[in-house]
Formats: C-alpha cells, structure tokens, sequence
C-alpha cells in the first residue's frame, strides 16, 4: 500500500514540471492561437543555456536562473518579434511550419555545439535531501521545491492574465486583435510579451528539467508532447486545469513505470487519448475551439 | 502529355541505363515523392496539417515484417496488405485526433506516432526495442536473381509513386477533390454548400495512411532490416516530407515533385556537412514559408504559367465564351 502511495506521490511531484512545460504553451495558444511546435527544444536551450551559465559564472542551477530567466525572455521576445509575428493570419500552415523549421534548428545547433552527450546539472546537497512523510513514504526537498515552484508559477500566471494592465492587454488581443489595436494596444508588442513571458517559464521548467534528469539535444519534441497533453486533460484556456492536467500526466506516467520500464511514456499517452475519447473539451475547459 | 509518356518510359527503362546505385537512389527519390505528394494531399489540398504521418510509414513497416516473419508470407503480397490494414487503423485513429482542431490537431497525431512507436518496441518477436532484419531466404525468394530483385525492387518504386500520384489526381478530379478545397479554404462555408466536411477530411485521412503505409514497407523491404526508431522517425518522415513539399510548392501536385529533386539535389552535395546541413534546411524551409509561401513551384507558375497536371478549375458560365484555364495554349 505505502508503494502506491510513493509511486502516486511521486507522480504528482513530476506533473508539476509537466505543468510548468503545459503553462507557457497555453498561455501563447490564449493569446495568439499559436502552437509553437519548438516549445521543447526552448525547454532544452534553456536548460544547455544554464549549464553555460554555472560552468562560466561558477553559480549553482538555481542562482543561475537568474540570468536565463530574463535571457530566455530576450530571446522569446525577439522571436516573436522578428520572425513569429510574420506568421501570424487565418493560414494555420505558416506557424505550424516556421516552428516546426525552428524545432529542428535548434535541435541540430544544439548537437553541433554541445553534441549528443547526455548531461545532466548537479545542484549539490540539495539533490540528496530527503525528508520522511510517514513509514515508506519519502519526499525529496528538490522534487518538493519543483512541484512548490511550478504552484507559484501558475499563481503568478494567473494573476497576471486576471489582475494586471498586461494580463487585460493579453485578454483583449485574444479576443479581438481589430478592436484590440483600436483601443491603441500595440499587437506586434502584445504578443511578443506573451512569448517573452512563455519562454521565462520555460526557462524555469528547463532549469529544473536540467537538474532532475539527463538531458540532450534530441530530447525537446516529447517534452513538447508532454506539455501539450496537460493542457489538453486540463482543458484548453485554465491555467489551474493545465496544473491538473501535468499532474494526471505525471501520476499515469509513474503508475504505468511502477508496472513496467517500458511502460511508462505509453501509461501517460493511453491517459491522454482516454480523456480524448472520453471528455474531448478536458476536465476543466474555459474556451471552446 | 507526350513529354510525360516519353519521360516515364525513360524511367521505367533506367535498368537499361542505370547501374544499382542509380537505381536504389532513383527507388528513394519516387518513396520521397510519394510520401511528400501525400503529406501535400493532406495539408496542401484538405487543410489537416498532420505531423505525424510516420505513424502510418511505421506501421506499413511493421505490418510488412510481421507478415514475412511470423507468417512466412512473401513480401511482394506483404506490401498491399500492409496498406490495407494500415487503413483499417486510421478508421479508428481519426475518431480519436479528429476531435482535436487545427494545430492541436498536428501534434495529437504526433502523440498517435509515439503510441505507435512505443507499442512496437514492445512487440519482443519483432525485436522489440533494437529491431529486427527481413529473413535472407524470403527476400531472394522473390525475383531468379539479385539483379532481378534489384530491377524488381525498382519497378515496384516507380509503379507506388505512379499510382500515388494517379491516385492523387483522380480524387482532386472527383466531386471530392472540389470538397476538400473548399473545406480548406473555409470550413463553415464548405458545410454551408452541403459538403459532408467530417466524412470528406476522413476519406482523405484513411485514403493517405492507406498509400503511405505502403509506400512505408516497400521502404523498410528496400533497407531489410527494422527498428521502432528508425520505422517511426519523425525527422525522416515528417521533417524532411514537410520541408520538400513547403521548398517545391504546397498545395500544387508539382510541388512535391521539384521539392523533392532540390532535397535530394542539396543532399548529394551537402550530405557531408551532418547536423548543418539539416540547419540549413530547416532555415531554407522558414524563409521560403515567409517569403514565397507558394514554393519554388508557385513562382515558376506565377512566371510562366506552367501546369502540368490538369487540376485548375474555371468558372464557366453558360453562353458565354468558355474561360481559358491557366495552362492551356
């Protein structure tokens, strides 16, 4: 019994990295309609971006999001702004490709620069911390700060989206871009804020991704997946459903490994077409498409 | 016409002319054409941008290898069948992904692909997670000779991509083809005018993993040998496909065609350079997207009015004189 508990319980710790991966790409979806198909392979950058910046500055993993946060929200912007906002219409072919393009761009720069060695960060003492729940159930202080952090992010997300002059602009470009830019918002702007606050989440999940496990360059496209199903089991346009959605994610995922190794990706993917079969809109759907 | 006579019946001589290494480059140039022809039929002409359509190559694959292996089938009758099933599949698959609009659509069939992949990495008789080779005897049981298998093999290539391509033409022809542009073009209007939209976009759905299963085991008969990774290979089978068709032109049976001799052009001389050469590609496919979204293709015919399959349609209005279409002297 106490074994489910720890599998389940690791399950939810994990769905939290899944749902901070889920965040950044729904919050672009809301504004935009864009589903950026490199998602992952920023997650990956940011992640080689920070083992840059401990190996260079001499910072651990966590101090060293200090620097790729706003780095990684530089680059969303310019992204977004030089190249994204080109694509932007009725036409869904022109952003699904410039991404899908995108995706493999990085992913090969990547491999020319830091080839296909799989790498991982090492944040100390920290990683070894565990603390007793009850008998033969554990919970380490890193999975917990994780699972704490990807909580905070969604809050903040949320409070951005609802209570600030940014989250209004976000809400009624989404709504109508004419009338948007009507009532003087600068769309071009709008959207590459959104993207710049996307990928400062996607920092974040690429640091902690950076620190739970090993990682390569070829490694983005299923954290793409993984992010997308959460969004999709929460329900398009809730950011607390994405939170949900990282979490049954996370928790199929670690039943179906605690059954079988090889069963652990196909455990989340059936628990994805599941709720597609079952309940298309998700668990907990603000918009309809 | 002629022209097109004369130049399949050059191909279809190239054993004549051509030595193994021609022939085996020419077999991957027509399996490139006849995936990115169907990937176009796809996004181009019915609006489902799939990026996963290595599912449907994948499965073909297996489907083929199950039968030679378990059954002791031999892999010529393997091949259609493969293709049959494989369609049998994508019934059932488009219940599921066609629930998904649009980009979420592309990534839901992404997600089938890894279902997919993983399964057969599970399949220990089929080799599970390593892979598996074609038994040798089967294989050369199938022409006296192996430069008979050679020209076989390469026949059988010239003959998918042509009935790919046929296939193509005559549904674009049909009432469908009319359907599926006017679903593209917009949905709500399509079902407006009477088009049944959700059955138009899953014949198009089932007819495309049907070829392109089959079109996948005559792949991995070519190559004999077989493993989840390289079977479902999202950059083999999706990436390079989405590249050529954007390069040669969306949306135009042509473009898939001169997409693919540019791709296998740049490879022949650039395949040195490994990851960079894929970086550019993936570049080349971004600016072309943005700067001439019709392709090279699109601009030869902007230019010259060049056509070379009869798929334009006019309005022509009774009484009046006959509109020319674009193409005709």
């Amino acid at each position: 019994m106490t074994d489910w508990i720890n599998v389940i319980f690791q399950g939810v710790l994990v769905g939290g990295l899944y749902a901070m991966f889920a965040a950044g790409l729904s919050l672009i979806f809301g504004v935009m309609r864009l589903v950026n198909i490199a998602h992952g392979d920023l997650i990956v950058l940011a992640a080689y971006l920070a083992l840059v910046t401990t190996a260079t500055l001499g910072i651990g993993p966590l101090v060293s999001l200090l620097v790729v946060v706003p780095l990684m929200a530089a680059i969303g912007y310019a992204l977004q702004r030089l190249l994204l906002n080109r694509t932007l219409g009725d036409d869904l072919l022109p952003p699904l490709l410039v991404t899908f393009g995108l995706s493999v761009i990085i992913q090969n720069a990547l491999l020319t620069v830091f080839t296909a060695d799989s790498l991982k960060l090492q944040a100390g003492a920290i990683e070894q911390a565990t603390y007793r729940l009850f008998d033969g159930v554990y919970v380490g202080l890193l999975p917990l700060l994780q699972f704490v952090v990807a909580v905070a992010v969604i809050g903040a997300l949320q409070f951005v989206f609802y209570r600030t002059a940014l989250g209004r602009a976000f809400r009624a470009t989404a709504d109508n871009q004419a009338v948007a830019q009507l009532m003087g918002l600068d769309n071009r702007h709008v959207f590459a804020l959104a993207m710049a606050l996307s990928l400062a989440v996607v920092a974040i999940a690429g640091v902690f991704l950076a620190i739970r496990a090993n990682f390569d360059p070829s490694i983005g496209p299923a954290r793409l997946i993984f992010g997308f199903e959460a969004v999709i089991i929460g329900g398009l346009g809730s950011l607390w459903g994405t939170l949900v959605g990282g979490l049954v994610l996370g928790v199929a995922q670690a039943i179906g490994a605690h059954l079988d190794p090889g069963w652990q990706l196909l455990a989340g993917h059936i628990a994805f077409l599941l709720i597609l079969a079952v309940r298309p809109e998700g668990l907990f759907p603000r918009i309809r498409t | 016409m002629v022209l097109s006579v004369v130049a399949l019946a050059a191909l279809a001589a190239a054993p004549l002319w051509g030595g193994r290494d021609d022939l085996q480059l020419l077999s991957q140039i027509y399996a490139y054409i006849a995936l990115a022809s169907l990937w176009n039929l796809l996004a181009g002409y019915a609006g489902l941008v799939s990026v996963g359509q290595q599912a449907y190559v994948g499965l073909g694959a297996y489907i083929l290898f199950a039968f030679v292996i378990l059954a002791g089938m031999s892999p010529l009758w393997a091949i259609p069948l493969a293709g049959i099933i494989a369609a049998f599949a994508a019934v059932s698959v488009a219940g599921l992904v066609f629930r998904l609009r649009g980009h979420y659509f592309a990534i839901g069939t992404w997600i089938i692909a890894e279902v997919f992949r993983l399964l057969a990495s599970q399949v220990s008789v089929l080799g599970g997670g390593s892979g598996i080779s074609l038994p040798a005897a089967l294989v050369v049981a199938i022409a006296p000779s192996r430069q008979w298998r050679d020209f076989l093999e390469y026949w059988i290539a010239l003959a998918l991509v042509v009935a790919v391509l046929a296939l193509i033409v005559l549904l674009l022809r049909s009432r469908y083809g009319l359907a599926l542009k006017a679903i593209r073009d917009s949905e709500l209007a399509a079902a407006c005018s009477g088009v049944d939209v959700m059955r138009a976009k899953v014949l198009v759905y089932v007819v495309t993993a049907f070829a392109t299963a089959t079109v996948g085991a005559f792949i991995f008969l070519q190559r004999l040998r077989i493993s989840p990774d390289a079977a479902f290979s999202v950059n083999d089978w999706t990436a390079f496909v989405i590249f050529i068709t954007v390069i040669g032109g969306i949306g135009r049976i042509e473009g898939p065609i001169v997409g693919t001799v540019v791709f296998f052009a740049l490879r022949q001389t650039l395949a040195d350079l490994g990851t960079i050469y894929l970086l550019m590609l993936g570049a080349v496919a971004i600016v072309i997207m943005l700067a001439a979204p019709k392709g090279i293709w699109g601009l030869i015919v902007e230019r010259f009015g060049w056509q070379v399959f009869p798929l334009e349609r006019s309005v022509v209005v009774k009484g009046a004189p006959a509109a020319k279409a674009p193409g005709e002297p």
